[in-house]
């Protein structure tokens, strides 16, 4: 377990610092799509509650803060052991941080499903109240009209976000597994370092998606 | 990775078979395919113009229900628009020479490059798959509230687009850490090739804009799908939202299409003027203030949707600032045939069919982008003229001119001169009759989109199918000369131009499979012509 796998930058790259250099600017390009993507979610989002000031403060009453906060707690904890792994494996000069890598990777793995279930939990408690996206919205708790409007937000963002963290679960599965066949050390971390910038966004997202839909009433 | 290969094999015989094309990493292959996808593409788009054009023959039916006739001119557009003329010159041109310019041996992700490709073809599928499914009537800006509730296959060919977005997003991506990482030793940026320049200004929008394309677009189709009501006035949501959110990717992206048109303009002009383009800084930079200016005008699209007429007058007064930067090119670019050893090869009438053109264009632009001719003009033909003169007067005369100019390069085969000029000049006539007297029958009164018309306009509507006929049967004769050349044109040398950037003078026609021997050194600037009468490299040109 302990011998790393040498690393040969590809064919048309004239180095390994400029094939890394490379990848990081390619991922931080990608962020910026990603963080344009959002933005015309957020867009919406200020302009409904210009609209209906009155119905969002209610609305936003109906979700779970401390679910909410619960949630964000574990993103931000993720963020913590993803930059851990990254670093252990910028230092692992012999192989033998090899382990600490894999194990740093799988406990971010893990607390992104933690996150998930909790998000299943309050789903699926709104589709049990009759809170459901767009047409199928049935609840009538709220006095406001156009409730339905934050909620169909609420469920397009959330669920955007969702799909996001789902994804990095993907990408930081395959970064494990290469990890655990020690292709990682201090000289190539390439897939750790720029998948930890992705997984970093998707918390940071997710930073100020809660006090925007949870917080505001 | 494969040194024991023998290095003189041109990459056009670096394996063989589909498969080998369909999982290359090679850009100029890929370059290749897309070239030849999206001109299929083209050809299938003009085929619906020309059903449009023939129905419009006659006022009321002429051979097709109104409904028909819908579906024919949205699928023009979205055609036109998102499979052919987006990728057009950036992912076939682009793909071909972007690198050789560097003098790279790939762009910087070769595997992100090929997934581009299919996403592409992917995206192309399911547009086709929408036309069997019913195809669509909303035109292809998908205005809401109607596309929200229309029948026909609307949501799919929403997706379409939405996955079109992604490989035009990943091109960019692609292109910016290209121009960045991957120069040659000595290719400072102000030794790129303009043509490079116009390319990394395209990414940066494509980058910056096309993602919020794509949430509109996925907003549309929740809309569709789930009911959401954000853009539906009937469930509470604003309708003119839809329209900010669509035109703030679709200005950027009328840019995403000229701006790589003005990048092979420079190249072609240059190169048949055998002389230093004139003011390259001013060429280079404008092409980025164009970038930046088109992300402040978008709202000059929704003058008569009810914005405000003060957010009307900013937008107006922005539009205008567009004009600058394209003047300056449209200036230089005419300075530099100034005292030129001109030659009408066929490039380079394709070149001054675009000057002219694109400059009608443009100029036809400003009546548009003030308020009060807009109020008038608005959603007649006069803007179908305007849109067709600078996106198929330009962009597509500029493709079509840099397939002449990088076709001996692509396959190493000259085409016939003969047909070839004589596609050239069939095409600037067959447009002009068809698309100037839209511009009378615009500003006349005729609006666009319409199935029938007052009898007062049926010459002018005929005049401008006989234009479309004729731009038919050029590019029929164009594709033609161009595909027996494949087969029997004589061998292209090395550098038949006589250009000077270092897909010409270092690589051969057609490239090998990592472009150069050896990686070139560069120590000039991408146009150092000798000096008519002097012999002698001119430097002094390129510091103006």
């Amino acid at each position: 377990m302990s011998t790393i796998v040498k690393h040969h930058h590809a064919h048309h790259f004239a180095s390994s610092a400029q094939e890394f250099s490379a990848a990081k600017m390619g991922m931080w390009l990608f962020l910026v799509t990603e963080v344009l993507l959002f933005s015309g979610l957020f867009l919406g989002y200020a302009v409904l509650k210009s609209l209906y000031p009155e119905m969002w403060h209610e609305a936003s009453k109906h979700l779970d803060w401390k679910l909410g906060a619960l949630n964000t707690l574990v993103l931000i904890t993720s963020s913590f052991t993803m930059a851990l792994a990254v670093n252990a494996a910028q230092t692992n000069h012999n192989g033998e941080k090899t382990a600490r890598t894999v194990k740093l990777l799988a406990a971010t793995i893990a607390l992104a499903g933690v996150f998930l279930v909790v998000k299943y939990f309050e789903y699926s408690h709104k589709f049990h109240e009759g809170i459901l996206p767009g047409a199928a919205y049935s609840y009538g708790g709220i006095h406001a009209p156009n409730a339905h409007l934050f909620f169909g937000l609420y469920f397009l963002m959330t669920g955007l976000h969702g799909f996001h963290v789902v994804v990095g679960m993907g990408i930081l599965t395959w970064v494990l597994l290469r990890a655990k066949k020690g292709h990682f050390y201090s000289e190539y971390y390439t897939p750790v370092e720029v998948g930890g910038l992705y997984w970093h966004l998707v918390d940071l997202i997710w930073i100020y998606l809660f006090p925007l839909l949870y917080l505001v009433g | 990775m494969h040194d024991n290969a023998h290095h003189d094999v041109d990459y056009l015989n670096e394996g063989k078979g589909l498969k080998s094309w369909l999982f290359t990493l090679d850009h100029k292959r890929i370059g290749v395919m897309y070239l030849f996808g999206v001109l299929i593409a083209f050809a299938l788009g003009g085929i619906f113009a020309l059903l449009l054009r023939t129905e419009l023959l006659t006022p009321g039916k002429t051979f097709v229900e109104a409904d028909t006739y819908n579906r024919f001119y949205t699928l023009h557009g979205a055609i036109m628009v998102f499979i052919f003329i987006i990728p057009s010159i950036p992912s076939a041109l682009g793909n071909f020479a972007l690198p050789l310019h560097l003098g790279a041996k790939d762009v910087a992700f070769p595997r992100l490059n090929l997934l581009s490709f299919w996403i592409w073809g992917i995206g192309t599928i399911l547009a086709l798959l929408a036309i069997v499914l019913g195809g669509v009537d909303t035109g292809w800006t998908f205005y809401t509230p109607y596309s929200s509730n229309v029948g026909g296959a609307v949501t799919m060919m929403t997706f379409a687009a939405f996955v079109l977005g992604f490989s035009s997003i990943l091109t960019g991506l692609n292109f910016i850490v290209t121009v960045h990482k991957m120069r040659a030793p000595g290719m400072g940026f102000f030794r790129m090739p303009l043509f490079v320049w116009a390319l990394y200004a395209t990414a940066i929008l494509q980058v910056m804009a096309t993602p919020v394309l794509g949430i509109t677009l996925m907003l549309l189709m929740a809309e569709r799908i789930l009911g959401i009501g954000i853009f539906d006035p009937a469930l509470g949501g604003d309708p003119v939202l839809y329209q900010h959110f669509f035109w703030f990717y679709s200005h950027p992206a009328v840019y995403i299409m000229i701006l790589p048109g003005m990048g092979v303009i420079s190249e072609l002009i240059t190169a048949f003027s055998r002389k230093n383009i004139f003011g390259y800084r001013a060429i280079a930079y404008s092409s980025l203030g164009i970038g930046i200016i088109s992300f402040l005008v978008w709202g000059h699209h929704m003058f008569v949707s009810g914005q405000s007429a003060y957010a009307g007058m900013v937008f107006s007064f922005l539009t205008y600032l567009v004009a600058i930067p394209t003047a300056i090119k449209v200036v230089n670019w005419v300075m530099t045939l100034y005292k030129g050893s001109i030659s009408f090869d066929t490039p380079m009438l394709w070149t001054l069919s675009f000057l002219i053109l694109f400059t009608i264009g443009g100029l036809t632009g400003i009546f548009l982008g003030s308020m009060g001719t807009d109020v008038h003009l608005h959603d007649t033909y006069f803007v179908v003229a305007h849109f067709h003169y600078v996106m198929m007067g330009g962009t597509a005369i500029a493709f079509f001119g840099g397939i002449h100019y990088w076709w001996p390069k692509m396959f190493g085969r000259m085409y016939s001169e003969k047909p070839a000029k004589l596609s050239a000049v069939l095409v600037f006539i067959g447009f002009n009759l068809t698309f100037f007297t839209q511009f009378v029958l615009g500003s006349r009164g005729m609006p666009r989109r319409y199935y029938n018309y007052v009898p007062e306009f049926q010459t002018l509507h005929q005049l401008s199918t006989l234009g479309a006929y004729i731009l038919g049967i050029a590019f029929t004769i164009m594709a033609l000369n161009l595909l027996v050349s494949l087969r029997s044109g004589a061998k292209a040398t090395q550098n038949p131009w006589g250009a000077r950037t270092l897909e010409w003078t270092h690589a051969a026609s057609p490239p090998i499979m990592h472009n150069f021997h050896n990686t070139p050194t560069v120590t000039e600037g991408p146009y150092e012509y000798p000096v008519e009468g002097q012999g002698v490299t001119s430097t002094a040109q390129s510091s103006v």
